[in-house]
């Protein structure tokens, strides 16, 4: 079993929480895993990607191929297209629809919608919206990953318990409705 | 023993814990930022009450940990690359006095520049300064390695260099622990005169260093750490430094190459080995993070016999961080069509927050200094520095820490008036305060704007050491007190604030304008807490 993962976003949007929680998942259930996270400057607003292995084999490179990738889960439709040239040719593309526009020449959101659609696996959902109606829109994130845990090789449950690490700090009311929006966006995923 | 999942960074602060660290000494700066938060959040460094409080600047910090080896205890200091030229003056004599107890000095590059303004290759400090560099290539190894290092430290008495680079800085991976070894207690050095560099003495020194530079290199034989992996190929061998093994071992696993390589994670490497290893085959690909420091070694100047293929030749690029795919097509085994980004995919540089007092700051000045023209605004390093871009466009330089108060100063000698410096709070207790006092000293027309939003804020938010000095600093190093101004960047003050800037502007002499408002992620983050 190997999963290489492209995680991508815009700094602030909460990349890193996602890959905090697969990467703890994936500890806890015996794989190897390497995770480069971008810190620094373009946390400031700027585009960001996580490289995310997991395999049970060891891991060599912290960086994926190209044209190696199993699946680009952004939580930015443009952002998700960055990073295409990693895409394997049977791989998944999974990204919220919700635009986040902080440039000037931002594309009109029907044409990147139409470039994740040339992409033949591919979940396209309003994560936004799936997350409003389970509490929070700043659960997005946790949206986005439950679409993308139905075509990765971890079980739900160790997600779960993943959150509960991360986030059992902050309440359980946080960890609660960050489960939540991780089994809203599973059944929108199995949907697609 | 127990095994946690950690960042490069991270493995090495765990590594120094457990090798018996007494004090880290560091100053933020993106890829290092998060060997000494790791250190200030472990509980096993609070209990043994292990120094880890950020200094002002990298130089501070070296020789404080410099000091602490005088003392007999094991000691770190950690920057990034460019960190490493504020430090260098420590760094080359510290070679030369050599160490007592352990000390590491931990650089970390930052090839491509993620964050960064250039992407400087700090294995050339190491050999300028004839030291040992350690350059790991996995998270396990950042931590063994720092174990390592400390031994090493002592055993030669010199300082040892860890060179990590922003992709194993900041990946994560799991890193089995060893049993954690007591820290040093205190004592003096057996010689008092160690550390007195004095002509005379120091001459002394450096023909011991001069002397030590063959047993490092038997060292880095013996240690294992430059090690012969044999393969089946005759054709081509592959000498692979630190984090690049990995890429090649990732692209020899995709294609099945069988390569013999030589493993490089410390210097000086022994001319022998690769003597001995470019002998055995007939083309050498060197795969090296940053600049061609081996491969330059290899080729030399002279008509040579041999086939040296890497970063000087074209097979990869001779700037940039390597990657798996270009090692790939160095190698010649890339197939495969190259997919492209779709056009309308635009760039997303990163910008300031909404609410952030630097673009008060900014708003305010373009329009007091309007009268005037452009480009009369020397800036510096910081979130700050985003006003470059548009629509703000507001300063014209942004060269090195500090650099922004000594670039007016020489400008307004030269003439130009006004003569306008832009830098942070935390920039300018690291580097702009003497360049004030040299100002202060010939009274030049300069107006120097402190964006003070009372935090280290482009590496996420450290101390800053400034918070609530600064009126007294500037008072302190000359500046007269009615030309220490201070203002709230806020939309509501704006008048106010172009007003205060425009009398500065047109002061004949050194003027500071310290614009205070806190980081607003600092304040979203007090507020969750
Ligand atoms: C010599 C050196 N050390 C460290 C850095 C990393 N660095 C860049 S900006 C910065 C923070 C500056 O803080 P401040 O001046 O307060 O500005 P702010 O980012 O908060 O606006 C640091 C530490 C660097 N570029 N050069």
């Amino acid at each position: 079993m190997k999963k290489d993962i492209i995680l991508a976003g815009v700094g602030g949007q909460g990349i890193l929480s996602i890959a905090a929680v697969i990467g703890i998942a994936a500890v806890e259930s015996g794989r190897y895993l390497k995770q480069a996270e971008v810190h620094g400057m373009s946390q400031r607003g700027g585009a960001v990607e996580s490289h995310l292995r997991i395999s049970d084999k060891p891991v060599h490179s912290d960086l994926i191929p190209e044209g190696e990738c199993d699946m680009i889960l952004s939580v930015e439709p443009m952002e998700a297209l960055r990073h295409l040239p990693f895409l394997a040719a049977e791989g998944w593309i999974v990204t919220s629809s919700n635009p986040f526009r902080n440039i000037e020449d931002y594309p009109v959101d029907e044409q990147i919608f139409a470039e994740i659609r040339k992409v033949r696996n591919h979940i396209l959902l309003d994560a936004e919206k799936i997350a409003g109606e389970v509490g929070s829109r700043r659960v997005s994130n946790m949206v986005m990953l439950g679409a993308a845990s139905v075509h990765l090789d971890l079980p739900a449950k160790k997600l779960e318990e993943a959150m509960e690490t991360l986030f059992g700090r902050k309440g359980e009311d946080v960890v609660r409705m960050n489960i939540a929006a991780l089994q809203a966006g599973r059944d929108a995923g199995k949907r697609v | 023993m127990s095994k946690l999942v950690l960042l490069g960074d991270e493995a090495v602060a765990q590594g120094a814990l457990d090798a018996g660290l007494s004090g880290v000494y560091a100053y933020p700066g993106t890829p290092s930022t998060e060997i000494t938060e790791y250190i200030q959040r472990s509980g096993q460094a609070r209990q043994r009450n292990v120094h880890a409080d950020w200094s002002v600047n990298e130089k501070t910090a070296l020789e404080a940990a410099l000091g602490m080896s005088y003392a007999g205890k094991r000691s770190m200091a950690c920057m990034k690359h460019v960190g490493l030229n504020v430090a260098a003056d420590p760094f080359m004599n510290a070679a030369l006095t050599g160490v007592s107890g352990g000390l590491l000095v931990v650089a970390a590059d930052d090839p491509s520049m993620h964050s960064s303004q250039n992407e400087q290759d700090s294995r050339f400090y190491g050999k300028f300064a004839m030291i040992p560099v350690l350059e790991p290539s996995s998270q396990q190894e950042a931590y063994d390695l720092t174990r390592y290092g400390f031994g090493l430290s002592e055993k030669f008495r010199l300082p040892v260099m860890i060179r990590v680079t922003t992709r194993l800085a900041h990946s994560r991976s799991a890193v089995i622990r060893s049993a954690a070894r007591e820290e040093n207690s205190m004592a003096l050095p057996a010689n008092l005169r160690q550390f007195i560099l004095l002509p005379a003495l120091a001459r002394k020194k450096f023909k011991l260093l001069l002397s030590t530079f063959e047993e490092l290199e038997e060292e880095g034989k013996s240690s294992g750490l430059n090690r012969l992996e044999k393969g089946t190929g005759k054709k081509r061998g592959v000498i692979a430094c630190g984090l690049a093994y990995n890429y090649y071992r990732e692209v020899a696993e995709m294609h099945r190459l069988d390569d013999p390589v030589l493993k490089i994670s410390q210097y000086p490497v022994h001319p022998e080995l690769l003597r001995n290893f470019v002998n055995a085959v007939e083309e050498v690909f060197v795969l090296e993070e940053g600049y061609p420091l081996v491969e330059e070694s290899l080729r030399g100047v002279l008509e040579s016999r041999y086939v040296i293929r890497g970063r000087m030749d074209g097979a990869l690029p001779r700037d940039g961080e390597l990657n798996p795919s270009l090692v790939e097509k160095a190698l010649g085994v890339r197939e495969g069509q190259p997919v492209t980004v779709p056009e309308i995919v635009k760039d997303r540089p990163p910008a300031l927050c909404n609410g952030c007092g630097h673009i008060d700051m900014f708003k305010a000045l373009n329009e007091a200094i309007a009268d005037y023209g452009p480009g009369r605004v020397f800036s510096d390093i910081g979130c700050y520095t985003l006003g470059a871009l548009p629509p703000y466009n507001a300063i014209n330089s942004c060269v090195d820490m500090g650099a922004s108060v000594t670039m007016a100063k020489g400008a307004a000698d030269a003439g130009m008036f006004p003569s306008v410096a832009v830098i942070g709070d935390s920039t300018f207790t690291h580097s702009g305060m003497t360049g004030l006092l040299d100002a202060v000293l010939e009274a030049s027309p300069v107006t120097v704007i402190i964006s003070d939003n009372s935090t280290t804020g482009m590496t996420g938010g450290q101390k800053s050491h400034a918070t609530g000095r600064l009126v007294e600093i500037c008072g302190g190093l000359g500046v007269e007190k009615e030309h220490v101004r201070v203002m709230i960047p806020l939309r509501k003050n704006h008048d106010k604030n172009v007003a205060i800037i425009r009398e500065e502007l047109a002061h004949q002499g050194v003027s500071v304008v310290i614009s205070q408002r806190e980081c607003i992620q600092m304040v979203r983050k007090k507020r969750v807490s």
